[in-house]
């Protein structure tokens, strides 16, 4: 596919354009593209990236960077191409039994929420953005509701976790009938998932993983469910986005 | 041109299959490539009983390569049967099955469970994964346990029989040897090289079970040098196997004696590569007025032999 443009959106991080209109017309939000950088064999594999956002016939994806493969995306410029698979994956699978969508993203987790906000807003929801990041150059705005940022370093926002930012918006305003949509590093979304629990509201988390193949062939990407008759999902054709209530967090989810 | 060969009773329309544990059963990438331009699909790794496969993290990529320890999760050998066999027998391409089990007694109720099926034409046996506790790298380490395998299952059927080697021993052409000796069709290899990666910020092994099988270009070496040795020593065909991603790697693996090959790891990248690697060995020929691939099979020359334009070898 070919890339029309390439913008910086906050420190290290970047928002990619690459024409594709059929693409554009079969994406939905939660749905991922795997993407080859080179035609070189070092990085070797696809990587995985969420949809971000589409524009006409040209879709968008949000990444920052992070190894020697986000580097040469980085590096990209329009005219030239990347190899792209896609769409990939499930969607956000909510119902329309909700009111107040509480989006919680952490760092580069973002990603899958400019698409997802605009199809809400197209709703007539009310959406509330959660946005933890480790200061606020890193931080992305575009595409994003009413966003509330946390911060490590407190330099921008609420100092803490996005967790904690959520926590505290909750106690001083009303949501009705909220639904949670995460993403971001294992760490936020198992606090994501305990949180979503014990305040008995509904949560759908998009997972990251290493993924070789993204069509269920290499089987990669295991997440454990909570029950079921196979004991893993795998997060390229079972999700990424799963019912927090269907999977279980290994110690190995870093 | 002929594109063709023979493994035992089986012939296969071209030189280029699938391997096992990269094209899951076939119906997963139906979407992105024409199968009925491969050679033929080896199978996910069929077990008596379904098997869940390791915890994750399952994979790691390294420097042209990437380690896996997926732990042969597959969906057993009666799911396989009435769920997966029913697709595969739609195709146009020869379905070699691959059988994985933790002792001889499971490899021959696997096989015998498959054998009478239509569809099913031929099996390779799995003697060599590294990522399992009971059966893998035990049995395919040690030789007369490869033998005693082969031997068991050799009187099974009459389909071809294909043992899968590992490149974690000492002189794998001895293991292909006692294969050829109980009376296998061929062997393929070579399997992954065990391997492992760190993560300096966590010092943590970048997988759950600590090591791996290393696959992809970063072996595509080391596996030349092992089908070059095992062609030096057996008759029976050899099935060439690691980090093939173009068919220029396909036609190095014939040169160096293999009949045929299994792409791999490129699968990932490309979920069309093996179709695309067969067209690409076939123009080849072509271009280069070959009759029958069969021809270069084992035609690498070594400088004893050169016969470079213009040299005349001395007699």
């Amino acid at each position: 596919m070919r890339v029309t443009s390439i913008r910086p959106v906050a420190d290290e991080t970047y928002a990619l354009r690459f024409h594709a209109p059929d693409l554009a017309a079969a994406l939905k939000p939660g749905q991922f593209l795997n993407i080859l950088v080179s035609d070189l064999s070092d990085p070797l594999l696809r990587r995985p990236y969420s949809i971000s956002n589409i524009v006409e016939e040209e879709c968008e994806i949000l990444f920052s960077v992070v190894g020697k493969g986000t580097g040469i995306l980085a590096a990209k410029r329009a005219g030239e191409t990347i190899g792209v698979l896609g769409p990939l994956g499930n969607t956000f699978g909510y119902t329309k039994d909700f009111e107040t969508a509480l989006i919680v993203a952490g760092g580069i987790g973002v990603a899958p929420f400019p698409l997802l906000t605009a199809q809400l807003r197209a709703e007539g929801r009310a959406v509330q953005t959660f946005l933890g990041a480790r200061s606020a150059s890193r931080v992305v705005r575009d595409g994003l509701d009413n966003l509330h940022v946390a911060t490590d370093d407190g330099s921008e926002g609420f100092h803490g976790t996005v967790i904690g930012c959520l926590a505290q918006w909750l106690e001083t305003h009303e949501a009705p009938a909220p639904r949670i949509f995460a993403c971001g590093p294992n760490a936020m979304l198992r606090a994501t998932q305990d949180f979503a629990s014990t305040y008995g509201i509904p949560c759908e988390l998009s997972l990251e993983s290493e993924m070789a193949c993204g069509v269920g062939i290499c089987q990669g990407c295991p997440i454990e469910r909570v029950e079921g008759e196979r004991k893993y999902a795998l997060v390229c054709t079972d999700g990424p986005c799963f019912d927090s209530r269907d999977i279980i967090f290994h110690e190995f989810h870093a | 041109m002929n594109t063709a060969c023979t493994i035992g009773s089986l012939t296969l329309k071209n030189r280029v299959l699938v391997a096992s544990g990269t094209f899951g059963y076939g119906n997963e990438v139906s979407a992105y490539t024409t199968l009925s331009k491969l050679g033929g699909i080896v199978t996910k790794s069929v077990s008596k009983l379904p098997r869940q496969g390791n915890a994750p993290t399952r994979i790691a990529e390294t420097a042209s390569g990437m380690l896996n320890s997926i732990g042969l999760a597959n969906v057993g050998v009666e799911a396989f049967v009435s769920d997966k066999l029913p697709f595969l027998r739609t195709l146009d391409t020869t379905i070699i099955v691959n059988i994985a089990a933790s002792s001889i007694d499971e490899y021959v109720e696997v096989l015998e469970r498959v054998d009478g099926e239509e569809g099913v034409d031929g099996y390779e046996i799995n003697v060599s994964c590294p990522n399992v506790k009971d059966g893998g790298l035990n049995f395919g380490t040690k030789c007369d346990m490869t033998a005693a395998i082969t031997r068991a299952l050799r009187p099974r059927t009459t389909k071809p029989l294909i043992i899968k080697l590992t490149p974690n021993v000492t002189r794998i052409s001895e293991f292909a040897q006692a294969c050829e000796d109980e009376g296998a069709d061929a062997v393929s290899l070579i399997n992954t090289l065990v391997g492992l990666a760190v993560d300096v910020r966590t010092r943590r092994p970048k997988l759950s079970t600590i090591t791996g099988g290393l696959s992809g270009p970063a072996i595509k070496p080391v596996a030349l040098a092992k089908v070059y040795e095992t062609a030096r020593a057996v008759k029976i065909p050899i099935v060439g196997i690691g980090g093939i991603m173009t068919w220029e790697d396909a036609i190095e693996f014939l040169l160096v004696g293999a009949t045929a090959v299994q792409v791999g790891t490129a699968n990932f990248r490309d979920p069309d590569a093996g179709a695309k690697i067969a067209e690409g060995m076939a123009a080849y020929c072509t271009r280069e007025g070959i009759d029958d691939i069969q021809e270069l099979v084992g035609a690498m020359q070594t400088a004893a032999q050169a016969t470079a334009p213009g040299f005349v070898a001395a007699r």
